[in-house]
């Protein structure tokens, strides 16, 4: 007897379910609004009106998708392997340093073109270099990875403030951060393609590096499913018995999925220093790599689902700012219980709906769920 | 024969497409053994499970003694006198027996009443049916004869009538399953009524008096046992004449492809599990390593084919050593023309969630055939795959449905043509034949003796000790990790159930 509910079709599996669980977190987020004594429609459009309305707001959302999408990634590719990437939160920080070694040193002397790429090896060096470490303990003397990442994220934080309080910062200033960089290392802003749909941007922060997680986006879809390493990276990822039985080393395919995860997460540094800020602050990555798990979960770790989920979240952001302008009754707490919530649907009570779904489908379309028809036919 | 205890009256039940139980029609008089017997898929676990509250029924109807009974729940099945012993132990593993027997019936919140109650109770049913049990033995110490008598004596501890047992032998010693049948025919003097799923038509002649077929979801037949043959019942199982003896010319051995020596395994607790190992496979031959399930062969195939580090010995393929205590490496074994079966396809040699056609190349993935730079070749895998498929017979024929998705034979043919198209000097086969459906049996144990006769080195492990003797050209017997005894393919079952239960080594001892 095998199991009773066989697989959905992609589109149910990729679209109905998040989108259900999205709404029920929306419900839900609905209730604790009137609970405030706010009209809970009233706060969902200026939500949506926030993100999506103007073409300031859209320009907000992508800036805050980008951050997430790298992030996103980072995460879905350890999943794949099977491992839980706590630490792209800390990846991404310390990445910071990275783009800020690259910027202060070019940016009087190259232009942004020959900083960028620089600054995205940087980054990515430095990203998989901190994911390296833990990789190696949960490989070699298996040092769960979870526990590792989440010390090793406390550890980039504090050699992060330890640099911007003192080595990083300049003379005189009393900000935790570095020097504004000169426009050598500061990258372009994107704000010109929302202008071309005839939106109007007054100023935001959106830029090239968002072009950067598409492409990284794409590159990951390819790693996993067309190539030899993101074979073995799922063969270990859902099986570790059958990855040895394959002759797949079990340190290698570890320690080079994290490094590829730190080195995604490490981008992420790129978009608010060289897209945004023009130098590297303290706490600068603030919890987009937590987030990013969030993302993760809810695109299913399949990279368009993560680009999706990515905007979702910089809308929440974006929108969630706006309403606790508009709405002095909401403040940017409850944006964060909203936040969590979506969390707590789309990502932890994942299979909540998912059997009833699947049991519909099943008596609909029989043939839709996949199942064998041959099924107790004889082999 | 007198009333029925169990009737169950057009029941039906479907899994999305699947309609796993059609129109089912059967009746069990009270105080018999009944056995049910089908296909992987033929549904009799699932009408089981429906009896025992795990499912339910999209139709039909139930009576137990008679009655129209509701099933909701296996605690409506125990109120209702009927008791299940699992294929799979459902026991706390390091609880002792009279713990396990009173998990779920504890009475209250104090345990000291309830244990006193199970001690004195367990001690009556010992010695009303035979049941030798040690109440205060911790599970996990227990040998598997032992644990399922622990199974059985929790349903009669709740009241049981009635008890289904499902495939109860798998995992048991030829003595073990005779001890077994002489319970089960005691419980049956004393008027209980037993239900006996297995695929083991012998079994279902020695023991059942009645016997029912299913075949694709339907009750097919139910015939008194004196009056049927295995023949008849395999056919009626499978729908058409099955060859049910393996035909096959004499051996013709070449040189020695594999040889052990002295080889010593111990498993993740540093316990010995093969103890100084040595035999050879020679081309074409097969040797089948006989065995109880947990006797070493297991760390034995995996040490030899690179997957766990031995401790010590040597492993020579084509006369050139295998590094088997250092480096050897699945991957490189292959590439020296060492295939691998394993025993567990479901979390070793498959990966259920893959594609089907991405399971045709697992540990062969970096074969240049199959990639394009440092990209995978989705065609050529795709078209290879299917010319797999078709040389194989999978069904369903499509190298895009999950893996999962495929049954059991199916999933087996999957590894085998994966393993065997490479064609190996040497290939290991473990379990070929577990959880997989008669018809493909046939299909799996004809490819295996045409491996032999193209003059290759086949390795056989197998707890299905007609599997071994009907394909073995030589027996090697292995019990607690040593082999003790080589046999030819003409030994008794007796002879070699007796070497596999480590009787001759207990009576060497004395």
């Amino acid at each position: 007897m095998s199991t009773p509910y066989a697989k959905l079709p992609a589109w149910a599996d990729y679209g109905l379910i998040p989108l259900i669980n999205l709404l029920v977190a929306f419900l839900v987020a609905g209730f604790v609004v009137l609970l405030v004594g706010e009209n809970p429609l009233r706060a969902a459009a200026i939500l949506v009106e926030g993100a999506f309305g103007r073409g300031q707001g859209i320009a907000f959302t992508l800036y805050y998708a980008t951050t997430f999408i790298f992030t996103g990634l980072s995460v879905a590719v350890a999943v794949h392997c099977g491992l839980f990437n706590i630490g792209t939160e800390g990846q991404a920080y310390i990445a910071g340093l990275g783009v800020a070694l690259v910027c202060l040193t070019f940016d009087a002397t190259l232009p942004w073109w020959l900083t960028f790429p620089l600054a995205i090896l940087a980054a990515a060096a430095f990203g998989a270099f901190w994911a390296l470490i833990p990789a190696y303990l949960q490989a070699k003397r298996g040092s769960h990875i979870v526990i590792t990442t989440i010390m090793f994220n406390f550890i980039a934080a504090s050699i992060m403030v330890y640099l911007l309080v003192g080595v990083l910062k300049p003379a005189g200033s009393m900000a935790p951060q570095t020097r504004i960089f000169l426009e050598g290392a500061q990258l372009p802003k994107l704000n010109w393609i929302i202008e071309l749909f005839g939106a109007r941007v007054r100023s935001a922060p959106l830029n090239i590096s968002f072009l950067l997680a598409l492409v990284m986006a794409f590159l990951t879809w390819v790693l996993i499913w067309r190539t030899r390493l993101g074979y073995e990276i799922r063969t270990y990822g859902f099986s570790p018995k059958a990855a040895r039985y394959a002759g797949i080393s079990e340190t290698r395919i570890i320690v080079i999925t994290m490094m590829i995860s730190g080195a995604l997460g490490g981008m992420m540094a790129l978009n608010p220093t060289m897209g945004d800020q023009h130098n590297v602050a303290i706490d600068f990555v603030a919890g987009a790599g937590f987030v990013g798990i969030a993302v993760a979960l809810m695109g299913r770790s399949h990279p368009l689902g993560v680009v999706l989920a990515a905007i979702l979240f910089g809308m929440l952001y974006q929108g969630g700012a706006e309403l606790a302008f508009e709405m002095p009754a909401i403040s940017r707490d409850m944006i964060v219980i909203i936040q969590g919530l979506v969390i707590l649907f789309a990502g932890a009570l994942e299979h909540m709906f998912r059997p009833s779904i699947q049991a519909l489908f099943a008596s609909f379309s029989p043939r839709s769920v996949g199942m064998a028809p041959a099924k107790g036919k004889g082999a | 024969m007198g009333q029925a205890a169990i009737e169950l009256i057009g029941i039906n039940k479907s899994f999305g497409a699947v309609h796993a139980n059609r129109d089912i029609n059967l009746e069990i008089p009270r105080g018999t053994i009944h056995g049910i017997v089908g296909e992987n898929g033929a549904g009799k676990s699932t009408l089981m499970s429906i009896l025992y509250g795990f499912y339910q029924a999209d139709s039909g109807e139930i009576r137990v003694n008679g009655q129209p009974t509701t099933i909701r729940t296996s605690n409506d099945a125990i109120a209702a006198g009927i008791g299940m012993v699992h294929q799979h132990f459902m026991l706390v593993e390091n609880f002792s027996v009279l713990e396990n027997i009173i998990l779920g019936a504890e009475g209250e919140a104090l345990l000291k009443k309830s244990i006193a109650k199970a001690r004195s109770e367990l001690d009556r049913l010992e010695r009303e049916y035979g049941l030798e049990v040690d109440p205060d033995a911790i599970i996990e110490e227990l040998p598997v004869g032992i644990q399922q008598r622990v199974e059985i004596l929790k349903a009669l501890y709740r009241g049981a009538e009635i008890l289904i047992l499902d495939e109860p032998t798998g995992v048991l010693t030829p003595a073990e399953a005779d001890h077994l049948f002489r319970i089960l025919k005691q419980l049956k003097e004393q008027g209980k009524t037993i239900v006996l799923i297995t695929h083991k038509l012998r079994e279902i002649m020695a023991i059942t008096d009645n016997v029912s077929v299913m075949r694709q979801g339907t009750m097919v037949a139910t015939r008194q046992t004196k009056q049927t043959t295995v023949e008849e019942l395999a056919e009626l199982m499978v729908g058409r004449r099955v060859l049910l003896r393996v035909e096959k010319g004499a051996a013709n051995p070449g040189g020695v492809k594999l040889a052990v020596n002295n080889l010593v395994v111990r498993d993740q607790r540093g316990v010995t599990m093969v103890d100084d190992v040595s035999f050879e496979v020679r081309a074409g031959e097969i040797v089948g390593i006989a065995g109880v399930a947990g006797n070493g062969q297991s760390e034995l195939i995996e040490a030899i084919s690179g997957i766990r580090r031995a401790v010590s010995g040597t492993v020579l393929l084509d006369g050139k050593p295998i590094d088997v205590t250092g480096t050897a490496d699945p991957g490189e074994l292959r590439d020296r023309g060492l295939a691998h079966v394993p025993e567990d396809r479901h979390h070793v040699g498959l990966v259920l969630a893959f594609e089907e056609n991405e399971n045709s190349i697992l540990g062969y993935h970096d074969d240049v055939r199959y990639l394009k730079g440092f990209l995978l070749d989705v065609d050529a895998i795709r078209n290879d795959a299917k010319s797999k498929i078709d040389g194989y017979d999978i069904r369903p024929p499509d190298c895009r449905l999950r893996t999962a998705n495929f049954s059991g034979g199916n999933q087996q043919k999957i590894v085998l043509a994966r393993e065997m198209e490479q064609d190996p000097g040497v290939l290991i086969v473990g379990q070929p034949t577990r959880g997989v459906d008669v018809g493909a049996i046939e299909f799996i144990h004809k490819r295996l003796i045409a491996m032999r006769d193209q003059g290759k080195a086949v390795l056989l492990i197998s707890v299905e000790l007609d599997e071994i003797r009907s394909l073995s050209d030589r027996i090697v017997v292995m019990f607690a990790g040593r082999i003790v005894g080589e046999r030819g393919p003409e030994a008794s079952e007796g002879e070699l159930g007796l070497l596999m239960a480590g009787v001759e080594q207990l009576e060497a001892a004395e």
